[in-house]
């Protein structure tokens, strides 16, 4: 293998020494680890590969191909911009934990077999709570609780996948399937949990909102990346996953406009990117999968770009509510600026990088004839660019007024931010060069190249968000824009953190006679007990005296001779 | 720290007149060029004629928009609570 070092153990490896190193030091570590180990990336190539014997089972656990090969280079760049964005923490906690967190979502996207992928399935999961733990709140410890318990279970899920699967054929290699046993369908939820999947999504925006400003853009880049690997890699073409994907993309939008955290607005938007990506795996190999892998890569730079905006608003003004913010602009112009490019790129504004791989999805639903769908992801277009691409800016930076004077974001703030600003640009501009890295040529399924920047589709595009914008303007100047209050909105979760408990609750009360009854019938039938035996085995009672071992050997031989008597009787 | 008496772009109210003028202009402009450049549309025939119309694309833009805004509002009846709802 080319002389490379396996990808995933620089960063793994390299963040347990962090711990080890102070202050310039380990902030040095954090960057340099991730350029080693894109050049050590570089360095290998499709086809290598790496197998291990463990307890009898034949471990695949290097697989490169040029699927797996452009997830290796997208975690590492993340995983560098992440580092430049964190440079200004003081702990070891967040950059150790955060380098692993890397490290694991490259050991997954590179694993063979069912087993390794388990194994860095729960390392992304142990990794991660700790950027939401960080925070040190009662809120993020509780979030942090409920990250870990569903990302656990999705691991046992996957577990439970691999065995079945091995049972069923004896092999656990990770490939394409058919969804067409348990084990099959056990692996699609492990992953639909991970890739937040409707009614699985949860806890992506119960968590994202409550880590460390650095933690959500760690967080925000591993781990539903990994899962539409997975998605890409097992499941691509399957036809349940275009309407789940559909279904993702629709939803959260609604959500997304009334939520007051603007970190849980970028959660909704990044459920609805998500769904882009996974009708563009459900759409099949070619322009499908290879949009859902260009979008995944380029949303971990736009959203990355919007969370490290909102992560400088929160680390300068301690406040994350629409409600509570507004003409930031004024304090904070570059992070303004850096926030609008990621805007831009997210709603898919030609020349910014959403617009070069979202319409890869769009123009393949066209392309194969699904017109119930593509209206559903045009629908979901328009709505992107209005709650993210116009509402984050808008009442972080704008709006009105709320009288916050304060410093402009860390240095290293902006350099990451303008880091990830230029990939957004890069990609936009000049497509070529992503384009290169797919896994598939970027054709359609008939074998005509696709062109990004055909006019027709640049001048749909433009109109669809022309009016859009004008569509915001429109209910704010007539003031049926929902303002921003301080609020939480109901989600599914719902069920499990008030339905459940309440309902834990009611059973107790309503049990509570019973209970009662009980009690007292076992306190009644105790005393009676106790009164029984008071007069013989009271303190002082005969039957508790203690007897001198004469007297007991005097017992034993008279019971003997009982026992004598009465056996030669018997005879 | 900045001085807050300093003027910004946005607090004189004439500049936020002209950014709604520029995006007027600009959709007038976006919704005039379907009627000039030669459109390529996405689907085959008979798939979905309506694509082909004049102004559906802005159409569609501005209409979902606001069904997307309306339906929201009225979620939040039934959806909205106080901000310590879990807490409580």
């Amino acid at each position: 293998m080319s002389g490379s070092l396996h990808p995933a153990l620089i960063l793994v490896a390299g963040a347990l020494l962090l711990p080890l190193l102070r202050g310039r030091w380990r902030g040095a570590a954090t960057v340099v680890l991730p350029l080693a180990g894109f050049l050590n990336l570089l360095g290998l190539e499709a086809g290598d590969e790496l197998r291990l014997g463990l307890a009898g089972l034949e471990l695949h656990v290097l697989r490169v191909d040029r699927l797996s090969l452009i997830f290796g280079y997208l975690f590492h760049l993340a995983a560098l911009v992440g580092a430049v964005y964190a440079l200004h923490l003081k702990d070891w906690l967040q950059p150790t934990t955060g380098l692993a967190y890397a490290g694991s979502a490259v050991g997954a996207v590179f694993a063979g077999d069912l087993v390794t992928l388990f194994l860095f399935w729960e390392l992304l999961a142990v990794t991660a709570v700790f950027q939401i733990w960080a925070r040190g709140t009662e809120r993020a410890l509780g979030a942090g609780m409920r990250y870990l318990l569903v990302h656990v279970t999705s691991g046992l899920l996957l577990l439970a996948a691999a065995a079945l699967r091995h049972h069923e054929t004896g092999s656990l290699a990770f490939g394409p399937m058919e969804l067409d046993g348990l084990a099959a369908w056990l692996l699609l939820l492990a992953i639909g949990v991970k890739c937040a999947f409707p009614l699985l999504h949860t806890w992506l925006v119960d968590a994202y909102p409550e880590a460390t400003p650095t933690g959500t853009v760690f967080l925000s880049a591993f781990t539903t990346k990994a899962a539409v690997y997975c998605l890409a890699r097992g499941f691509a073409g399957a036809e349940v996953l275009i309407w789940i994907g559909a279904a993702m993309t629709l939803f959260p939008i609604f959500f997304a406009v009334i939520e007051n955290d603007l970190r849980r607005v970028l959660g909704y938007s990044m459920i609805n990117q998500i769904g882009f990506m996974v009708v563009g795996v459900g759409l099949g190999e070619g322009l499908g999968v290879n949009g859902a892998v260009a979008h995944a890569f380029n949303d971990v730079f736009f959203k990355g770009v919007l969370f490290m905006s909102m992560g400088a608003v929160l680390l300068r003004t301690g406040r994350m509510n629409g409600s509570d913010l507004g003409g930031l602009y004024k304090s904070m112009p570059w992070t303004a600026g850096f926030c609008i490019v990621g805007a831009s790129s997210i709603s898919a504004f030609p020349l910014f990088s959403g617009f070069v791989s979202k319409s890869m999805v769009m123009a393949e639903a066209a392309h194969q004839g699904h017109v119930v769908l593509w209206l559903m992801l045009l629908f979901a277009s328009a709505g992107v660019f209005h709650h993210a691409g116009i509402k984050i800016p808008f009442f972080a930076f704008f709006s009105h007024d709320a009288g916050i004077r304060c410093r402009e974001a860390p240095r290293n703030m902006l350099v990451a931010m303008g880091l990830g600003a230029a990939v957004c640009l890069f990609n936009g501009i000049w497509p070529g060069v992503l384009y290169g890295l797919l896994p598939y040529p970027v054709v359609f399924s008939d074998g005509t190249v696709y062109h990004p920047f055909e006019p027709s589709h640049v001048l749909h595009q433009l109109q669809l968000l022309f009016f859009s914008a004008l569509a915001f303007a429109a209910l704010k100047l007539t003031h049926l824009y929902p303002p921003e209050l301080r609020s939480v909105n109901l989600e599914v979760d719902w069920l499990g953190r008030k339905l459940l408990p309440r309902g834990v609750r009611r059973l107790v009360d309503l049990t509570a006679p019973l209970r009662g009854g009980l009690s007292g019938a076992g306190r009644g039938l105790a005393a009676w007990t106790i009164d029984f035996l008071h007069p013989d085995h009271g303190p002082a009672a005969w039957a508790e005296r203690t007897w001198l071992t004469s007297t007991s050997v005097l017992v034993v031989v008279g019971v003997l001779a009982a026992y004598l008597l009465y056996v030669y009787r018997t005879f | 720290m900045e001085s807050s008496g300093k003027r910004h772009l946005f607090d004189d109210a004439r500049n936020v007149k002209r950014i709604i003028r520029l995006l007027f202009a600009c959709c007038a402009v976006l919704l005039a060029s379907d009627f000039v450049i030669h459109r390529h549309l996405s689907f085959g025939e008979g798939l979905l004629d309506s694509e082909g119309w004049y102004g559906f694309y802005p159409v569609y833009g501005f209409v979902a928009c606001v069904l997307l805004v309306l339906a929201a509002r009225q979620m939040r009846k039934f959806l909205m609570r106080g901000e310590d709802y879990y807490e409580r």
